[in-house]
């Protein structure tokens, strides 16, 4: 009887590790696939073998130097536009769902459920008026109309902060109050310290949404120097996909490496995060 | 006794700051007055054009007139330019009627006060104030402006434009006007026949796929979960995280690699097929397949999030649950029907509800992997795996229906916000109920 549950056992963890290598297997593929492709030499989507039978940098060089990609350029704008509106939205989210999360004032309600309603419309249903609201401003094809764009649009994904920020218990801030700190100072002391979790989360998916934007993005910035990687990516692979596929390979690895270190190694902050907002709602 | 508050509202309505000089704050009353004479030098020679064009789109179409004995050409007015630069002049006017109104309470607050013999508040004490009462206000101001300018106004905007006939070719500006034609536009959606076949195909797409995508994801984030979390299996957080990896590349970088993964020609998927000696598919060109292979790449996006929430509620089930089903000699499988399962459901129900509703716009999906093809040819701008949002971006960037598109954006707002009410509703009414503490 004892032996029969042991086998019995044995063959359950036996089939569960098979179906677990099964899905690690799908779920890794196509990033092993992509990055084998652009160490591969040639430019053909098809190869007899997923392994190349040598490896190759040229692809990868050939993004920095050819005259037809501004590789370096991309980089470079698309750093400085994802860095300053990670700034720029964090501080923007967490003071703005502090104040609602901590203050009780007329409207209060109101503007809750504004963002609630706003936030249900198909982004880009704005695009055209925000396309005519630049070009009036003058700001067409330039870093700053993207920035100010994602951080304010930025406050209206901010229900998870507001949420965290009603977890904390107010006796902490009142005691702050009780001993003379401003409301300011109660933040900036308290509740910034407390809120790294809630910090690294919103700092990560605003840079990382950023990052990727190619729809927006390529509504605005008009001239190549100016372009994000997104964007440049998106003309790669319309113009060269089929001809270049390593190309397309290797400018996708790129794009992709800071984006998945950074989430692999802020996992726990990540899955704060989620949970948080789930549990609101 | 003077009757100082009648007196400071009235100069106050009067002038922006008049009211607070006769109060004897100075520095106050001088910043609203230097705000109303720049809200003056802008809306006098702004707002009556704002308005004219909100209500007309303009009235002179671009054409040549006779000067003289030569044709001049004559530009006309932009319907589209007129309408936003309105609503903007509009939205600011707004702004200002705040100011005004709450300039005339402040004069009449601080008058009252002296009238009792309180000395006003000098500036310096009316800014501690305002950092210390007014403190959400101030924080919420800048958020709230943008919001107001690049979310609302657009959105404003847009609904504005599905009662209008702005679509090519007839109506584009600067060539031609648009017009207000009421709901003429929603009247064609529904009973025109090319536009209703469109709509309602793409319509019943829509809800299909929301619905398996939803289910789909879940269940897999349910069934990927157990399976790391069952007794024995050693390695969890090793499986965790290379589950999560899916999660952590860009969708834009994944679903473009995923394009071609699943290549019809050359792609290393059929390459395996033929390998096991069956046929090629045709993943991205049949429309049928274009569908299942959409389903399949959206589980590899989708089940990496619902693992990581499942997980965490995993990790939430009280203990001495499993503990008081042991002493009363339950058995696994048991105890996986009537305490596991349960408590993943309750608690991730709204997540759920809010999962289908983001289906129902899963943009990035559906425009890398498939671009909406195959086309179809009996459809308006539409192919087989369009979704309403992805039409709704055809509509606006490839093909000028304007009215059309936001006619559209306006249904797909009524569905997320009915859902997400109906759900926002159920989980208060669960909070309220406590089944589970």
């Amino acid at each position: 009887m004892k032996m029969g549950r042991k086998t019995a056992n044995a063959v359950r963890l036996t089939f569960s590790y098979l179906i677990l290598i099964a899905i690690a297997v799908c779920a890794v593929y196509p990033a092993l696939w992509v990055l084998l492709s652009s160490l591969r030499p040639g430019t053909a989507l098809f190869s007899p073998t997923l392994i190349p039978d040598q490896f190759t940098l040229a692809h990868y060089k050939e993004l920095f130097t050819s005259p037809s990609f501004r590789y370096g350029n991309w980089y470079v704008n698309t750093l400085k536009i994802a860095m300053l509106t990670m700034i720029f939205s964090t501080i923007l989210t967490t003071l703005s769902m502090y104040a609602l999360s901590r203050f009780r004032f007329r409207g209060r309600k109101n503007i809750l459920t504004t963002m609630l309603v706003l936030g249900m419309f198909p982004g880009f249903m704005s695009m055209i008026a925000i396309f005519i609201f630049l070009l009036q401003l003058n700001l067409l094809d330039t870093h700053t109309a993207l920035v100010l764009v994602y951080s304010a649009g930025s406050v209206l994904g901010g229900f998870v902060v507001k949420g965290f920020y009603d977890t904390i218990p107010r006796s902490l801030d009142e005691a702050a109050r009780i001993d003379g700190a401003s409301h300011l100072q109660v933040f900036i002391k308290i509740m910034l310290p407390l809120s790294r979790p809630m910090l690294t989360y919103v700092a990560l998916t605003s840079f990382t949404g950023a990052w990727v934007d190619f729809i927006f993005a390529r509504l605005v910035l008009r001239s190549k120097e100016n372009w994000t990687l997104a964007v440049g990516m998106w003309d790669l692979v319309s113009s060269y996909q089929n001809s270049n596929f390593t190309l397309f390979a290797a400018g996708a690895v790129l794009i992709a490496i800071p984006i998945t270190l950074l989430f692999v190694f802020l996992q726990r902050f990540l899955v704060q995060g989620l949970m948080s907002g789930a549990s609101k709602g | 006794m003077n009757r100082h508050r009648s007196t400071a509202a009235i100069l106050s309505a009067l002038f922006m700051g008049l009211g607070q000089w006769y109060n004897r704050q100075f520095i106050k009353g001088l910043i609203l007055f230097a705000v109303e004479a720049a809200a003056l030098a802008y809306f006098i020679p702004n707002f009556g054009r704002a308005v004219w064009g909100v209500v007309t789109l303009g009235e002179k179409t671009q054409g040549f007139e006779k000067v003289g004995r030569v044709m001049v050409r004559v530009e006309g007015d932009h319907s589209i330019f007129l309408l936003i630069s309105g609503l903007i002049t509009i939205f600011l006017f707004a702004i200002f009627l705040v100011f005004y109104i709450s300039n005339i309470r402040d004069a009449y607050q601080t008058g009252k006060l002296r009238e009792t013999g309180v000395k006003p508040a000098g500036f310096r004490q009316t800014w501690e104030h305002v950092m210390d009462q007014k403190f959400p206000h101030l924080m919420l101001t800048i958020p709230a402006i943008g919001v107001l300018f690049l979310t609302i106004m657009p959105i404003v905007f847009m609904v504005m434009l599905a009662f209008t006939n702005y679509a090519s070719p007839d109506h584009i500006p600067p060539n031609k006007l648009v017009d207000w034609v009421g709901f003429q536009t929603f009247a064609n959606l529904l009973t025109l026949k090319t536009w209703s076949h469109t709509f309602i195909g793409v319509f019943t797409w829509t809800i299909i796929w929301a619905v398996i995508a939803t289910v789909t994801t879940y269940f897999g984030g349910i069934l990927v979960a157990l399976l790391i979390e069952s007794k024995g299996v050693r390695f969890k957080k090793l499986w965790r995280t290379i589950f999560i990896i899916p999660y952590a590349i860009p969708q834009l970088i994944s679903l473009l690699v995923m394009r071609n993964l699943f290549n019809g020609q050359f792609g290393p998927i059929n390459q395996y097929l033929g390998y096991f000696g069956l046929d090629r598919l045709p993943w991205l060109t049949d429309p049928f397949w274009a569908k299942v292979t959409v389903i399949l790449v959206n589980m590899w996006v989708g089940i990496p999030v619902s693992m990581v929430l499942i997980l965490g509620v995993l990790t939430a089930i009280p203990k001495d649950l499993y503990e008081a089903a042991d002493v009363d000699g339950a058995t696994g499988f048991q105890k996986f029907k009537i305490i596991t399962i349960p408590f993943i459901l309750f608690s991730t129900a709204p997540i759920l509800i809010m999962q289908f509703a983001g289906n129902i716009n899963n943009f990035n999906v559906i425009f890398l992997l498939t671009n909406g093809d195959p086309v179809k040819g009996d459809y308006q701008f539409a192919g087989s795996t369009d979704l309403l949002v992805t039409w709704l971006y055809k509509l606006t960037l490839n093909n000028s229906q304007f009215n059309m598109a936001s006619a559209i954006g306006i249904i797909i707002f009524l569905i997320v916000a009915s859902f997400s009410i109906w759900n926002y509703r159920r989980s208060r009414s669960f909070k309220e109920e406590d089944m589970i503490q």
